[in-house]
């Protein structure tokens, strides 16, 4: 059974669509990322998936449940961290996590789930005095506190620091080899092909492309470039010779080889042959940001 | 629920400002007003009593219990809306809805905290009578619901935590000056005191005096009441929003 599978999901406000045709499905285990602009859908779309919106069309399960119909049990399964959801200030960390285990049979050990968060040192602050690295895994914790197969984290590490983004991102890995199905909403590019098993991109309510991270960006160029300084001196011919490049340039003492394929392996043998050493050898790729740019004409953030 | 209750309990001790305001400030001004030797003698303007007797107390009653149905109660429910604290609650199996029960009961309990405070501070302190008409009790929590109901209302169009107290103020002031807080609805001119007695907090403080005083309420009094526990509850549960 999918973990989560939308099809023809339609929301309208008032005065806007937000999301005008969405479809997708998520496997058990996978980390599936949702990602595009702000104002693209995404949210609108989780909190459909969540049953916190009425959606105007189209299907939601969730673990094989509607978000409508099977609610009670849906929020059995389902643990969500919402965007810009906060606690009462005074509210300790414990407390906090007490709470919620209350809400759920069988929770999770507080005790354990405080240690793996890193909060431990933390367990007696209250809510207005924790960083906001800290309130984002406190957030995280609530979400997994009632032991859900599925968890939705929206928006997880907008604002914070770069060090307690990958502390985030090392602890969303840790929860999904618990198992954990998990659905992640981001306007980071980077966090995307980091974590992310599979991605759909959405953008102004639909959703342009879903593959993995690779594979999005493989959709729009699998153009490669390779710049390094070569130990020795060496004529172009011998790396235009080969199938994989498709040209050369030189700037200062770099070398620039562009290529398709396997060109890395390819440059570096070719140059192997010839006694030529490679050095300060970078790879570049085009990222999930000209991926969306190519398929939307629009930038991603 | 009870996790809930426990916790929230906590966190309403926490915040040492709307216990002071809610408890405090009632004792204060009943034992302060209350020591003004004139406040003592039989005041024919109320029919013979002391101001002291079920004046003073009923409408320091009325005090407390305003200030948390008006300030405390929509403050919190405004600010946990605001925050998204009843939203994240509404993600998991227990309802938002246990919120505001525990809120009520909280503030309820407060309340009778703040009833057995003022009615034992004004027997020892100013001599003042028990309550010693059983239907205080059914009067009080008839009456406190009824301004809960008013709060549940300002909790549903305040736009944010911050807005709900302030809005509750100016409620409040004018609801306390009809109810007969600075004059006493013996003495009020009668185009007032119509007002009063159609303003929920004039009879509801008129039925804690009277049973204060060991008489049976006045029907006309419950009914206006009750009435605005029906219609303010009503609206409150037409009005409120989780998000």
């Amino acid at each position: 059974m999918k973990a989560i599978e939308v099809n023809g999901l339609r929301k309208a406000y008032r005065d806007h669509v937000a999301v005008a045709d969405v479809s997708f499905s998520v496997a058990e285990g996978e980390i599936f990322g949702i990602l595009g602009p702000n104002g693209a859908g995404k949210t609108t779309t989780v909190e459909c998936v969540a049953g916190l919106r009425v959606p105007d069309g189209g299907t939601i399960k969730v673990c094989g449940l509607d978000p409508r119909r099977d609610r009670d049990r849906l929020r059995r399964t389902l643990g969500v961290q919402l965007q810009s959801a906060e606690l009462p200030e005074k509210i300790k960390v414990w407390e906090a996590l007490e709470l919620f285990a209350s809400f759920y049979d069988s929770p999770a050990d507080t005790a354990e789930l405080i240690e793996r968060m890193g909060l431990a040192a933390k367990r007696d602050t209250a809510y207005a005095k924790l960083s906001g690295g800290q309130r984002q895994r406190l957030s995280i914790a609530l979400a997994l506190v009632g032991r859900p197969r599925v968890a939705i984290l929206d928006e997880l590490t907008t604002g914070l620091d770069p060090q307690a983004r990958r502390d985030a991102w090392e602890l969303i890995e840790q929860v999904r080899a618990s198992g954990v199905t998990i659905v992640l909403v981001t306007h980071f590019m980077e966090e995307a092909e980091r974590l992310c098993d599979r991605l759909a991109l959405i953008d102004a309510g639909r959703v342009v492309a879903m593959d993995t991270p690779s594979g999005l960006v493989g959709m729009v160029s699998d153009e490669q470039r390779l710049r390094f300084r070569p130990s020795a001196p060496f004529d172009d011919a011998l790396l235009l010779a080969l199938p994989e490049v498709s040209d050369v340039r030189r700037s200062g003492e770099q070398v620039v080889v562009s290529g398709t394929g396997n060109l890395p392996s390819a440059v570096t043998l070719a140059l192997a042959s010839a006694g030529v050493v490679p050095t300060d050898l970078r790879i570049e790729q085009a990222t999930l940001d000209d991926a969306f740019l190519a398929l939307t004409g629009r930038k991603l953030t | 629920m009870t996790k809930i209750l426990a916790i929230e309990t906590k966190l309403h001790l926490r915040d040492g400002w709307s216990l002071l305001f809610s408890l405090g400030l009632p004792l204060m001004l009943l034992l302060v007003i209350g020591n003004i030797p004139d406040l003592s003698k039989p005041d024919p303007n109320l029919g013979g009593q002391r101001f002291v007797d079920t004046q003073l107390p009923a409408t320091m009653l009325l005090l407390g219990l305003a200030t948390l149905a008006f300030n405390v109660l929509p403050g919190v429910l405004a600010t946990y809306r605001k925050q998204g604290v009843l939203r994240r609650m509404s993600t998991t199996p227990v309802s938002p809805a246990s919120m505001l029960a525990v809120q009520l009961i909280i503030n309820l309990v407060v309340g009778i905290v703040l009833a057995a405070v003022l009615i034992a501070a004004a027997r020892l302190a100013l001599g003042s009578s028990v309550p010693a008409h059983l239907a205080f009790v059914p009067v009080f929590v008839l009456g406190t619901a009824a301004l809960m109901a008013i709060g549940l209302v300002i909790a549903a169009v305040a736009p944010s935590g911050k807005a709900a107290p302030l809005i509750g103020t100016v409620v409040m002031f004018p609801m306390l000056f009809v109810a007969g807080m600075w004059i006493p609805r013996e003495v009020m001119p009668p185009v007032l005191r119509t007002i009063s007695d159609y303003s929920v907090a004039g009879p509801f403080v008129q039925a804690l005096r009277d049973t204060w005083a060991g008489h049976a309420p006045q029907l006309p009094h419950l009914a206006v009441v009750t009435a605005g526990l029906v219609v303010f509850g009503a609206l409150a549960v037409r009005l409120f929003r989780w998000e």
